[in-house]
C-alpha cells in the first residue's frame, strides 16, 4: 500500500453534495451510496444547557434527566454509511441479537444501549465481522457497507474500513509512533519507513487530540502513557486506517471522569468526519454524545429514536423503565 | 470503599497466634520450617563446598587459557566447547520451540494433533537424557547423516560431533522453551489479538508484529531456562560429542570440520575429573564445577530480571 498523506479534512457542509471522502491516490474506491440529498439530522436539544453544566456527573443518577456536557452543535448534515437489515446473531443456536435494523449515519453518533447481555456489543461486533471470530456464532440477514453487503467482503479490508476501539485501552507493546504506524503499514511489513510516516502518523495523533501531549516522547512505549491517554492512542490507531465507520466498545467504562470527558468531547467532535457507533451502559454518556440512540433489551431492538426524544419521551415502556433505572 | 470501614485488622489477630494452633497443626508448622530451612542449608552447603574446593585449584586465569597437561588448570577450551554446543542446541530449541508454543496457543487446530503435540512435548520434558542420547546415537550413525559426525575414511560412521551433541541437546532443551512461551502467549488479553483485527490485520501480522514482540521477555526467559538445562547436561556430551580431551576436527572446511568434530565440554571434564572418573582429579573437578555454577546462576538471574521486566508493562 502506498504512502498515506494526511488524510483530507471531511466536514460536510450543509448543502454540499456527497462527494468522495477519499481524495488522493492509492486510495481504494469507495461506492458512497447514500440517498442522494443529505439528510437533515434532528436537532438535538441544547434547550435550557447551562453553559457551566457539571465538570463530569458520574454519579449513578437513576434519573434520565441529564444535561449534555456543553451545548453541542448539531450535525448539518448525515451520509447513511452503514445499514443493518434484520439482523439475527446467535451463538450455538442462541440468539443474542433478533431481527434487528438500524442504520449507521456519518455526521452523528449512534449509541447502543441496553442492560449487560442485551446483545449490544455482539450487534456492534457484527459491524466488522469480529463476531466470525466465535465458531459457534451465525448471522443471519444482512449489513452493508456503503452499499456492499459486508459478507462479500474480505474481513481484513472490511475491519480498515469500520475500525473499532474496545472497553480496555490496549495498545500494542511497541512506541506510541508504532501504534500508529503499525496501522499504516500494509500486515507485518517494515515499509514504508518511519520518516515518511511521520506525517500521517502525526496528522493521526492530532485528530484523536492526543499530539499534543506525546510529540515529544513519540518513541516511548506506549503502555506508559496513562490510561486515557492510551485510549485517546486506540482511537488514533484506529482513525489512521482512515475508516468510513468507527465503533467504540464502552471506550470510557476504564477511564477516570476527566480523560471520560476528553474522551466524549472528541467523539462528538469525530462525528463529521466519520460515522460512529458507540456502545455504552452508561446513560448520561449517551445522552452527552449521541444524536440517536438504540435501546436494546434481550436481543430485541425496543426503541430507536433521536436522542433527545428517546430519554425525554420514550415511547416504550421498557425503555422508559430502563431510563429511569427500574432495571439494568 | 467506605471511609468509616474499620482499620485493616493487622496480621497477627487475622491468622490467631500458632499458640492456640491444635499440636499436629504446630508439628506441620514446625515441619514445614524445618524442611525449609534444610533445603536451604543444603543448596548453601553445595555452593560453599565447591568454592572451598575448587577456588583452590582455580586461577583466575584458567578461565581463559588452555590447560597445558591433563592435570593442570584451563578451561578455554571446554568452555567454547560447550558455548558452541549450547549454541547449536538454541539455534534449534528456540525457534522450533517458539513456533510449537505459537500453533498450540494461537491455532490449536485440529483439536486432535495439538493435544498430541502437547503430550509430546510434556513427554519430551520427562525423557532422561541418557535415552535421548542413545536415540541420537541411532540416529546419527545412519550413513545417511554421516556428514554431520565423525566418519572414518572406511566409511564407518561414529555418530560423534559438535552438530550431533546439539540437535540432541535442542531436543532436550525445546520444552523448556514451549512452556513459557505459550504461557506469555496465554496471558496477552484476547482484546489485544482482537485489536489488532479490528484495524484489518491477519493473524499473521497480529502474530508478528503484536504478539510476538508482546512475548520477547518469555521468549528470553524461555531460551535462558533452556540453556541452563542444556548446558548441565552431560549424557548426550559423552554419547555424542566423543569427549576427546582435545578436539578432533573432521574434514578440511574451516568451521564446519569442527562442529562435525569431537571434543569435551565442561560437564564431561567434571566427569572424567570427578574421583570415580577416569582422570580422578577431584580438585580440578570441583574448579569445573564451581565455574559452571556460575554459569547457570548467571543465566538465572537473566530469568528472572526478564520474568519481572515482563510483568512491568501490561495491560489492565
Amino acid at each position: 500500500m502506498e504512502l498515506k498523506s494526511p488524510p483530507p479534512v471531511r466536514r460536510l457542509l450543509p448543502g454540499t453534495t456527497v462527494t468522495p471522502l477519499h481524495g488522493g491516490s492509492g486510495q481504494r474506491p469507495r461506492p458512497v451510496t447514500s440517498n442522494g440529498t443529505a439528510q437533515v439530522a434532528p436537532a438535538a436539544a441544547p434547550a435550557a444547557a447551562p453553559a457551566a453544566a457539571p465538570a463530569v456527573a458520574q454519579v449513578p443518577a437513576p434519573s434520565a434527566v441529564v444535561l449534555p456536557l456543553a451545548p453541542r452543535r448539531t450535525p448539518s448534515a448525515t451520509i447513511e454509511r452503514m445499514r443493518i437489515e434484520n439482523v439475527t446473531i446467535s451463538y450455538a443456536g442462541k440468539p443474542a441479537v433478533k431481527d434487528v435494523s438500524l442504520p449507521v449515519r456519518q455526521g452523528e453518533v449512534l449509541a447502543m444501549i441496553g442492560p449487560s447481555g442485551c446483545g449490544k456489543t455482539t450487534l456492534l461486533r457484527s459491524l466488522n465481522r469480529l463476531t466470525e471470530l466465535t465458531r459457534t456464532a451465525r448471522l443471519d440477514g444482512q449489513i452493508s457497507l456503503d452499499g456492499t453487503d459486508i459478507a462479500t467482503l474480505e474481513p481484513t479490508e472490511l475491519r480498515r474500513r469500520v475500525t473499532m476501539v474496545f472497553q480496555q485501552p490496549n495498545p500494542f507493546p511497541m512506541s506510541v509512533f508504532e501504534n500508529v504506524a503499525y496501522v499504516l503499514r500494509d500486515q507485518a511489513k517494515r515499509r514504508p519507513n518511519k520518516a515518511s510516516l511521520r506525517p500521517a502518523v502525526e496528522s493521526a495523533l492530532a485528530r484523536a487530540g492526543l499530539l499534543e501531549e506525546v510529540k515529544d516522547n513519540l518513541d516511548h512505549p506506549a503502555l506508559r502513557l496513562s490510561g486515557g491517554q492510551q485510549q485517546r492512542l486506540c482511537i488514533a490507531r484506529a482513525l489512521a486506517a482512515d475508516p468510513e465507520v468507527l465503533l467504540l466498545d464502552e471506550p470510557c467504562s476504564a477511564l477516570d471522569p476527566q480523560s471520560t470527558k476528553v474522551i466524549e468531547e472528541l467523539i462528538v467532535k469525530l462525528r463529521q468526519e466519520v460515522a460512529i457507533v458507540i456502545v455504552t451502559h452508561n446513560l448520561q454518556q449517551a445522552h452527552r454524545v449521541a444524536d440517536h440512540v438504540a435501546f436494546m433489551y434481550l436481543g430485541e431492538l425496543v426503541e430507536y429514536a433521536t436522542a433527545p426524544a428517546l430519554f425525554a419521551r420514550p415511547r416504550e415502556q421498557r425503555t422508559k423503565e430502563y431510563i429511569s433505572g427500574a432495571f439494568g | 470503599m467506605s471511609t468509616s470501614a474499620p482499620p485493616a485488622p493487622t496480621r497477627k489477630s487475622a491468622a490467631g497466634s500458632s499458640a492456640t494452633w491444635r499440636l499436629t497443626d504446630r508439628i506441620g508448622l514446625g515441619f514445614a520450617w524445618f524442611v525449609g530451612l534444610l533445603f536451604c542449608a543444603i543448596c548453601a552447603a553445595i555452593v560453599i563446598y565447591l568454592a572451598v574446593e575448587g577456588l583452590q585449584f582455580l586461577h583466575l586465569s584458567d578461565l581463559w587459557t588452555n590447560a597445558t597437561s591433563t592435570n593442570g588448570g584451563g578451561f578455554l577450551t571446554p568452555e567454547e566447547n560447550t558455548a558452541i554446543v549450547v549454541t547449536i542446541a538454541m539455534l534449534i530449541a528456540v525457534p522450533v520451540g517458539v513456533a510449537i508454543a505459537v500453533w498450540l496457543s494461537e491455532y490449536n487446530r485440529p483439536r486432535l494433533l495439538a493435544r498430541v503435540v502437547e503430550s509430546t512435548v510434556e513427554m519430551l520434558a520427562g525423557i532422561p537424557s541418557v535415552v535421548l542420547a542413545l536415540f541420537g546415537v541411532l540416529l546419527f550413525e545412519l550413513k545417511a547423516l554421516a556428514f554431520l559426525s565423525l566418519t572414518e575414511p572406511d566409511g564407518a560412521v561414529y555418530g560423534l560431533s559438535f552438530l550431533a551433541a546439539g540437535s540432541i541437546l535442542g531436543v532436550l532443551g525445546l520444552p523448556y522453551v514451549v512452556n513459557p512461551v505459550r504461557e506469555g502467549l496465554q496471558s496477552i488479553p484476547n482484546h489485544v489479538r482482537e485489536a489488532s483485527y479490528a484495524l484489518g490485520k491477519s493473524k499473521a501480522a497480529t502474530i508478528r508484529r503484536v504478539l510476538l514482540p508482546a512475548n520477547r521477555p518469555s521468549i528470553i526467559t524461555g531460551s535462558m531456562l533452556s540453556a541452563g538445562h542444556v548446558i548441565g547436561d552431560t549424557a548426550i556430551i559423552l554419547l555424542l560429542m566423543g569427549d576427546t580431551i582435545v578436539r578432533y576436527p573432521v574434514g578440511h572446511t574451516p568451521v564446519l570440520s569442527l562442529l562435525r568434530g569431537t571434543g569435551d565440554s565442561m560437564t564431561s571434564v567434571i566427569f572424567d575429573n570427578a574421583p570415580t572418573g577416569d582422570l580422578n582429579n577431584a580438585p580440578k573437578a570441583y574448579a569445573m564445577a564451581f565455574v559452571l555454577l556460575l554459569v547457570v546462576l548467571a543465566l538465572n538471574i537473566v530469568v528472572d530480571v526478564f520474568g519481572r521486566r515482563s510483568k512491568e508493562l501490561r495491560w489492565s
